[in-house]
Order: structure tokens, then C-alpha cells, then sequence
């Protein structure tokens, strides 16, 4: 088995046993990116010498028997919306194309200390705006299973990194589906934590009262591993939550007891792929197979989720995105009239936000600046929160019922890049099944489990109420002991000598 | 409506106060006027990407000492807004504030003038809100350049908002208003108020009301700003109640017709006049939202009675009882107590001193105060305590001092430094038994046969020059025992 192909795992066992050093591993994955960059453009900047740096350090004080941290060693790909103080953090905008943050988003900070490898940055959506990575200012993602399709989005890069062996580990972030649906894209494992859950000081903002940060990997237990250094409450994140944090690692081994899932009937109703259903029906029955009954649950404001949250994170989007206005830092654009009628600074933030931001980012701000406006505010924001309540509530009610709730991530497998640039609100249907569990603050799991006829993956999702992330990845990992979806490799990658 | 003008004056104050905790209202950072450009800021307050406020407590905290001052209601639950605007010295593009539920309401100042220019009366006050404070942008008009430069210092130190009723009804009202709300807030110790710093800041709203053939009408709102003293204040909204009568007369626009909108005019001290500034009718609509990155505030009512019992006693209260426990006049302890909590502490000391509070009253707006004032110091800086100055008050009332000898060692005492007794013999001062200054009254009166007729076909006042006579031989005589003596002396004579 060559390297790229463990999981984080028992990358950090041959480690621990010296049957392999970081350096060798940072090396196989830094090839692994070089070979395959121009193909898929899952990263829009790595640092190989520092990188490989950080390796040799790390097996040089494992090899001096120094105490190590829990991923030492393991490289991983990290979202470019997550400030980082030695590389350009560009949001994948050309608004930020050169930005250096001078400090480490709280997570970086967490994955530093405990000795993972940061390889570099993730291509993603525009400001994290957008479900299939066509929207940065780097050029789309593609999809390592079939390179003319789209690896889903915003964290596109982060899942595309992963399936292609580029890492073995990622962080996403998710706002309405942003790590789920690109897993799912990819075949990969996405967690999108309980609201709080993971701090967000220095995730650039979206949508604020959304925006999670969350690992990805291949399995759940390497998602789980990733989990125990992410989670917990960081005094500078007001909303983050206090509490102990779970070895999610050792409690995701636990086996399932009479585990009661919820399906959502609405989830399988008017626009789903018949190869989704199909494939997320088996796995329904794998679950029930692992002794999980199933229970029949109505979340009757769901269908009002996509209305609400095109309205509330592009409000707070048009607000968090207010900063970057060429005054302080990033783009500002040049030969500012000095005759409008408004004065050359108004002049200079128009041109600068004109030329600095892309199309989609530009619509949400408008969306959002209209939602907020005088005398729309009730219609729209208002509105829109009550809605947001109902749905928390439906999830509360479900979860009185079952444990955890189980349907698709994705409408739809991936689609053909382009095809959907034309027509966003196409684009944000796709977000349908996965904006409830941001709405409400929850929990949620994208898991592989199956391919299309295409060669397309597909993943089934899994939720639960707030700080249940240990059972989800229990589940997922039950599923993943008892199927291999999560072995498969994309024919990108496959060593040519060994196919057949 | 008075006798002299044929209107009445509408005015409302906007007040914001910079609270004086020691780091920021979102950040870490220390808050302090005066430091290099950017030298106090980080990733929050400069509104660096992926930053996260995180509430400084301390200023919630103040802010509801400050709203108990003002006997607002404190509602157990306040949230934060984001106010979405773009200007230069607002690196967020946003400010965050407090929309639909401010941290008090519903409370009130009230307001009198010993001298009588009007009659006691309650100003409303409808809110007082917190909310961080911009930066500030630095025209660089020597070197000719398009250019500002911004300095962010200033960016994220606490503000509270304090909204008037439009309860005043004339700019010695609002002067008035003024100085009362930033003498509580002193007393309070939210902030030390200083406007040049700009750590108290002013925007007025005004207009009339008049009465037109038996038909009420009222001018057009202007919001005043721009001004940068109390004086400033009253200059400003005197000559816009007359611009607006005269406007008024001119146009006969009135609030509400159509067309007719809020206009911000800016206060030019100098000129004395206001001028219109743009109108900001299109980025008047701040689109707030509630502020999604920090969670809501809750207090219990047992915290806030926590803070209400730690207020103190505040300025009217301490007018009350000085009138009453030291039968002052009103006048005076208005002067007193306007002085600040420490100047009244001084008061209380020396008064229990020399047990009488007029003498005091007396001693500390004459002599005092005067220094204090001249050496532009506070009463913290002085350097005669109570009790000494009571020492030197007490000879003064056993005559064994005059007065104005009393006043010389005081001199001595603050511009030297040293104790009453080195103050006395530093001027020679020694006391004079009665045998010598008796002495020295029938020598005098011996020389001065023209006096001693004075008084004697009864021109008492003569004796003065005898008097005078005897302070130049012998600056510690004194002088009352002097003057008896030469009278009784001649009458003998
Ligand atoms: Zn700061």
C-alpha cells in the first residue's frame, strides 16, 4: 500500500511505530499535489519547503522521545478562508489575492500545537459563496472522480484535496452545506459541528450566525481524531460553547445500541435523483441491518428553509463583507476618478468592490442589502428569522422522537461544471437538504455510500441535536466497519500498473 | 413662549460619553486618548478579517451605573445591532450598537437654576445606549494631499448614547442640562468627560413651535453638530432658533409639509453661524440587524440592585442636605458641589473641623478654589489638607489672626509647602501681648492729636488711620483689638 493510500490513522501508528516519518509522508502527499494540481486545482497555494519543515521538526522530536501532539505529523489541507499568519488567507477573491493576516485563525492555532502539517490552502467558492468551487477567483475545482464535474462547494478544494490523496485530512467550513455537499461530491467524510462548537476567530465571516468550521477526511475515525483538536469554547469567540470535549476517536469505536433514526419524508419527495434515493435507501437498510430502527418524521417548515436562508446569510454577508473596501488592507482599485459626485472615497470603495469582488458574491450582497433595507426588513429578515425558529423547532420536536436523522446530502450527484453558472437559484436548491441543520445550529455528517452508474459518489446525511457529534460519528464509523465505499479511490489516482 | 420672542424653543440632546474602562468595549486593547496613531489597536478593533468582538462586561457595567444616575428603567435583557454604514475611520463598515432594546430607558435628569433664569424642571431622558466608538480620519491639508490618514485608535472605546426628550425649552436649559449630566457622570466616575479630548460629545436636535392665529405650527428639525463646548452649545442653538424664525417667516415651511426633511447642519464657533452639511437622506437608512457575533446581555434584578446601592450620593441629593445641614445658601452649594465629589469631601472635612459650614464655604471659594483655578490644578493637588486649613481658620476665629494675615499664611502655606506653624514664622508672625500693643496705641495716639479730636467730637472712622499706623510697626497686632483700644484710649484722653 503506498502512503497516501492510509488514513490518518495509521499514518499516526507507522509513526508511532517507526515505520514511517512525517518527512516521508509530507513528501508522498506533496507529490501526490504536484502530479495532480493542474488536473483538479483543489489548492490555491502550498508552501513545500515549509511544509517539509515542519515534518523534519516533528520527526526529530519524536525521534529525541519529546512528548508530541495528537496529529503529529499528519499533513492537512486547510480551508482559504481560515486566517493563517505565514501564508496569504485570500478567501479564493482576488479582494484578498495578496492578504497576509497577521495572526492564526483559533483552529490553525489548535491544529499547530497539535503537530499537524499544514500543507496549504483550499481552493474554494468566492468568500465561501457558492455549492461547486466555480466561483473562486482561481479557477473551479475539479471533481477527482470525473474531472469535467464539479466537486461540489464552497469547500470544494478542501474535499477534492482529500479524495485525491492530496491529504489525508482537510478543514471546511459549512454555512448552508459548504463541508456536507462536498464530501458528498467527493466521497469523502464532512462533519459540520453543533453551532459553537469549534471556535470561528479567524474564519472569514459569511454568514455569521451559520458559519461553522469542520473536519474532512476519509474515514470517520480521522474526522473524529481532527474533531478532539478542534472542539471547545475559546475566549475569543463569544458564541462559542463551553463543556468538555469528548475523545471523539475513542467514543466513535463504541458499538450501536438500539439506535432509533428518523427519515424525513420530505427529503425524498420532488427533485431527487433517482440513483440518490436508491443509493441512500440501501444505505438506510445497512443501518437498520446494524440494528438501528427506522421511524417516519414530517419536518413540516423544511421546504421554507432555502427561502430563509437566502435571506439571512446573505444579510449578514452584505454586513461582514462591508470591510473590504480598499481603505485598510487588500485590493483597492487604481485611477479613482475625483469628479463623481460622491467624492473619490466613495468613488474608490465602488471601483474597489466593483472589480475586487466576483458576480455571486456581488448578487448576495445586493440580496442581503435589500433584505435589511428600510421598509423590506419585515418582510424579508424578519420573516426569515421566524421561519428559522419554526425549523429548530420542527428539529426539536423531531429528536424528541429519534435519535438521529438520516437522508441525502445532494439532490443530485455532481454536475458538469458550468452548467448550473447561469442559474443560480438551480445552484441554491441544491443546497435543500443541508441549510435545516445550519438554521437550526446542528450537527451534521456527510457520508459516502455508493457511486452512480457515472462514477459519481454519493453520501448519506446524518443528523443530530445539538453536541451530538459523538454519536454521529459513531454511526458513520458502524457503517464504514461493515462497507468499503470509503476505500474506493478515483480512476485519477489509481496506480495505471494495478488497474485490472 | 415668552414675552420676547413669539416662538418656543424645542431642543433635544444627543450626548455621547466615553466611558473610562481600561481596555476597549470589544477587544482587549487599552483605552486611552493620546497615543500614537495605531498603536492601540489589534485584529478586532482594526476590523481585520475573521476578528471577533468579545464583550468587555466592565462597560455594560458602567453604562448601567450611568442609566441608574439618570433613573432609567434597566431592562434584565439588552442585545447588540450592527449600524451598516461605510465611512473611512470604520474599518468594519458597521458599528455596533443597540437598535429596538437598549441596555435603559425611560429615565430622567433634573435640572434648576439658583440664580432663577428659569424654574426647576424634570428632562426626560428616553435612552442610553452602549455602542463602540470610530476612529478618526486626519486630513492632510499641509501637504496638499487627496489623502487622509486614519488613525484607529479610537476605534472600539466604549460609548454611551444619551438620548433627551425634547424637554428643553431654551440654550440656558441646555447649558444647564449639560453641565448637570456631566457632573453626575463624574460623580459616577463612568467618564472623565472631557470634551476637548472628545471624550464628551454633543448633537443637538431644535426646532419651534409658534402659534399662528390661534393654529400651532412647528419648523423643520435640524440636528446641530459640530460643537465643541458647553459654550458652544448655547452660541449654536441661540442662533439657529433665530435663523429658523427667520427662515420661517421667509418660506412658512413647516415640519412635515412635503419635501421637508431632517437637515444636519455643522456649528462653525468661530464664524458663529451653522452651515447645512450634505444630506445624508439616502445613507440615513442604517439597514441594523442584530449583531449575530454576540450573544445577548442578561443582568438580574439583584445585580442591579447591586449597582444602586453602590451609586453614592449623587449631586441633587448633596445639594439638599448641604443647603440643610449647613444652612448655605443655594448659590453656594451649587458652586460646591458643581466643583466635584472631591472639593465637596474637602468641604466636609473642614467644615466638621471649625464646625461651621459658611466659614468654610467662605474659605474654600475664596482662597481655595481661586488657587486652584489659577494653577490650573484639582483639589487633589492642593496642598493644605482639611485639617490644616481648619488649624488656620481656628486662629483666625480666636483672633489671633486677622483675616487677611489668615490669608497671607495660607499663601505661604500652599506656594511653600510648609505646615502652619513654619507659615507663620516664615512671615514673622508672633502673637502680641496686650500690654505691648497697648503701648503701642498711646504712643500712636500721643503723635496724632488730630485723630484723637476726630474721634472725639465722634468721626469714629479716623481711628482706621491709627490702625494702619500700628499693622506697619507691627504686622502682628490685631487689628480689631488695636482699633477698640486707640477708641477707648482717646476716650480717656
Ligand atoms: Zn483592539
Amino acid at each position: 500500500m503506498a502512503i497516501v493510500d492510509y488514513t490518518a490513522t495509521e499514518l499516526l501508528e507507522r509513526m508511532d511505530s517507526r515505520e514511517l516519518t512525517s518527512r516521508e509522508i509530507t513528501a508522498a502527499y506533496l507529490a501526490q499535489i504536484e502530479r495532480y494540481h493542474g488536473e483538479v486545482n483543489a489548492l490555491v497555494r502550498w508552501d513545500a519547503e515549509d511544509a517539509m519543515r515542519t515534518a523534519e521538526a516533528i520527526d526529530a522530536r519524536r525521534e529525541g522521545g519529546e512528548p508530541v501532539g495528537v496529529l503529529a505529523g499528519v499533513p492537512v489541507v486547510v480551508k482559504d478562508n481560515l486566517c493563517t499568519s505565514d501564508h496569504v488567507t485570500s478567501c479564493a477573491s482576488k479582494m484578498l489575492a495578496n492578504y497576509l493576516s497577521p495572526y492564526d485563525a483559533t483552529v490553525i492555532k489548535r491544529l499547530k500545537a497539535a503537530d499537524a502539517v499544514i500543507l496549504g490552502k483550499g481552493n474554494m467558492d468566492e468568500f465561501a459563496m457558492g455549492a461547486s468551487t466555480e466561483t473562486s477567483a482561481f479557477g473551479p475545482t475539479h471533481n477527482p472522480w470525473k474531472l469535467g464535474y464539479i466537486p461540489g462547494g464552497s469547500s470544494g478544494g478542501s474535499a477534492a484535496a482529500v479524495a485525491s490523496a492530496m491529504a489525508p485530512l482537510s478543514l471546511g467550513s459549512d454555512t448552508g452545506g459548504s463541508i456536507r455537499q462536498p464530501s458528498a461530491h467527493c466521497g469523502v467524510v464532512g462533519l459540520k459541528p453543533t453551532y459553537g462548537r469549534v471556535s470561528r476567530y479567524g474564519l472569514i465571516a459569511f454568514g455569521s450566525s451559520l458559519d461553522c468550521i469542520g473536519p474532512m477526511g476519509r474515514t470517520a475515525e480521522d474526522v473524529a481524531r481532527v474533531m478532539s483538536v478542534l472542539a471547545g469554547r475559546d475566549p475569543r469567540d463569544a458564541t462559542s460553547i463551553a463543556g468538555p470535549v469528548p475523545r471523539y476517536e475513542e467514543s466513535c469505536r463504541e458499538p450501536l445500541d438500539g439506535v432509533r433514526l428518523g427519515v424525513i419524508d420530505e427529503q425524498f419527495g420532488e427533485g431527487i435523483d433517482d440513483e440518490v434515493a436508491d443509493k441512500v435507501q440501501t444505505a438506510i437498510r445497512q443501518f437498520e441491518a446494524l440494528g438501528a430502527t427506522v421511524h417516519h418524521i414530517s419536518l413540516p417548515h423544511i421546504r421554507y428553509a432555502i427561502a430563509a436562508y437566502y435571506i439571512i446569510a446573505p444579510s449578514e454577508a452584505s454586513s461582514n463583507l462591508a470591510r473590504f473596501d480598499g481603505a485598510h488592507y487588500g485590493y483597492r482599485a487604481k485611477d479613482i476618478s475625483n469628479d463623481e459626485k460622491d467624492g473619490p472615497l466613495v468613488a474608490m470603495y465602488r471601483k474597489t468592490r466593483q472589480e475586487g469582488f466576483g458576480e455571486e458574491v456581488k448578487r448576495r450582497i445586493m440580496l442581503g442589502t435589500y433584505s435589511l433595507s428600510a421598509g423590506y426588513y419585515d418582510a424579508y429578515y424578519l420573516r426569515a428569522l421566524k421561519i428559522r425558529r419554526l425549523i429548530a423547532q420542527d428539529f426539536a420536536d423531531a429528536y424528541k422522537t429519534v435519535d438521529f436523522l438520516i437522508g441525502p446530502v445532494t439532490p443530485t450527484p455532481a454536475f458538469e461544471i458550468g452548467e448550473k453558472m447561469e442559474d443560480p437559484l438551480a445552484m441554491y436548491l441544491g443546497d435543500s437538504y443541508t441549510v435545516g441543520a445550519n438554521l437550526a445550529g446542528l450537527p451534521a455528517l456527510s457520508l459516502p455510500c455508493g457511486l452512480t452508474t457515472a462514477g459519481l459518489p454519493v453520501a448519506v446525511q446524518l443528523q443530530g441535536p445539538a453536541l451530538s457529534e459523538e454519536g454521529l460519528l459513531q454511526l458513520a464509523c458502524a457503517f464504514q466497519q461493515e462497507s468499503d465505499w470509503h476505500l474506493s479511490r478515483p480512476e485519477l489516482i489509481k496506480p495505471k500498473d494495478q488497474n485490472g | 413662549m415668552n414675552d420676547l420672542t413669539p416662538y418656543t424653543t424645542i431642543i433635544g440632546l444627543e450626548v455621547h460619553v466615553q466611558l473610562s474602562t481600561r481596555s476597549k468595549l470589544f477587544c482587549r486593547c487599552e483605552n486611552r486618548y493620546g497615543a500614537e496613531p495605531n498603536t492601540l489597536t489589534c485584529p478586532v478593533c482594526a476590523g481585520l478579517p475573521g476578528a471577533l468582538p468579545v464583550m468587555n462586561r466592565k462597560a455594560y457595567e458602567l453604562s448601567v451605573r450611568a442609566a441608574l444616575g439618570l433613573h432609567c428603567e434597566i431592562p434584565l435583557f439588552t442585545k447588540w445591532d450592527r449600524k451598516n454604514y461605510f465611512y473611512a475611520d470604520l474599518p468594519k463598515g458597521f458599528q455596533t450598537s443597540q437598535f429596538d432594546l437598549p441596555l435603559s430607558q425611560h429615565g430622567y435628569l433634573d435640572i434648576s437654576d439658583p440664580k432663577g433664569k428659569f424654574s426647576d424642571k424634570r428632562i426626560g431622558i428616553i435612552r442610553a445606549h452602549l455602542e463602540e466608538d470610530a476612529g478618526k480620519s486626519l486630513h492632510d491639508e499641509v501637504a496638499r494631499k487627496a489623502d487622509s490618514r486614519i488613525d484607529l485608535n479610537r476605534c472600539g472605546t466604549p460609548l454611551l448614547e444619551i438620548v433627551s426628550e425634547p424637554d428643553l425649552r431654551s440654550p440656558e436649559e441646555a447649558g444647564r442640562y449639560l453641565s448637570e449630566l456631566k457632573l453626575l457622570l463624574e460623580y459616577l466616575e463612568v467618564s472623565d468627560c472631557n470634551m476637548q479630548e472628545g471624550s464628551l460629545r454633543v448633537d443637538a436636535n431644535i426646532n419651534l413651535h409658534l402659534r399662528v392665529d390661534g393654529e400651532f405650527k412647528a419648523t423643520p428639525i435640524v440636528e446641530v453638530k459640530n460643537m465643541n463646548s458647553f459654550r458652544a452649545v448655547q452660541r449654536a442653538l441661540a442662533y439657529e432658533a433665530s435663523r429658523q424664525y427667520d427662515q420661517w417667516q421667509e418660506s412658512g415651511r413647516c415640519l412635515g409639509d412635503p419635501g421637508v426633511t431632517k437637515e444636519t447642519r455643522g456649528w462653525d464657533d468661530d464664524a458663529g453661524v451653522s452651515r447645512s452639511q450634505r444630506s445624508k437622506e439616502e445613507s440615513s437608512d442604517y439597514r441594523y440587524f442584530p449583531e449575530p457575533d454576540l450573544p445577548p446581555v442578561v443582568i438580574t434584578e439583584a445585580e442591579v440592585a447591586t449597582h444602586r446601592l453602590a451609586l453614592g450620593e449623587l449631586p441633587a441629593a448633596l445639594r439638599t442636605r448641604l443647603v440643610q445641614e449647613y444652612q448655605l445658601p443655594e448659590v453656594d452649594v451649587d458652586v460646591l458641589v458643581n466643583q466635584g465629589r472631591a472639593l465637596v469631601e474637602y468641604f466636609l472635612l473642614l467644615a466638621g473641623a471649625i464646625n461651621d459650614g459658611k466659614i468654610a464655604s467662605n474659605w474654600i471659594q475664596q482662597d481655595v478654589m481661586r488657587y486652584l483655578s489659577e494653577a490650573g490644578v484639582t483639589i487633589d493637588d492642593y496642598p493644605v489638607t482639611a485639617d490644616q486649613l481648619g488649624d488656620l481658620i481656628a486662629n483666625v476665629l480666636a483672633k489671633k489672626l486677622s483675616t487677611s494675615r489668615g490669608r497671607e499664611v495660607l499663601a505661604q502655606m500652599v506656594s511653600a509647602g510648609e505646615t502652619l506653624e513654619a507659615a507663620m514664622q516664615s512671615l514673622g508672625i508672633v502673637e502680641v501681648d496686650s500690654a505691648a500693643t497697648e503701648q503701642l496705641c498711646r504712643e500712636l495716639l500721643e503723635a496724632n492729636p488730630k485723630v484723637v479730636a476726630d474721634i472725639k467730637e465722634g468721626k469714629i472712622k479716623a481711628v482706621g488711620a491709627l490702625v494702619g499706623q500700628a499693622k506697619q510697626q507691627n504686622p502682628n497686632v490685631q487689628p480689631q483689638e488695636v482699633r477698640d483700644l486707640c477708641l477707648r484710649l482717646a476716650g480717656e484722653m
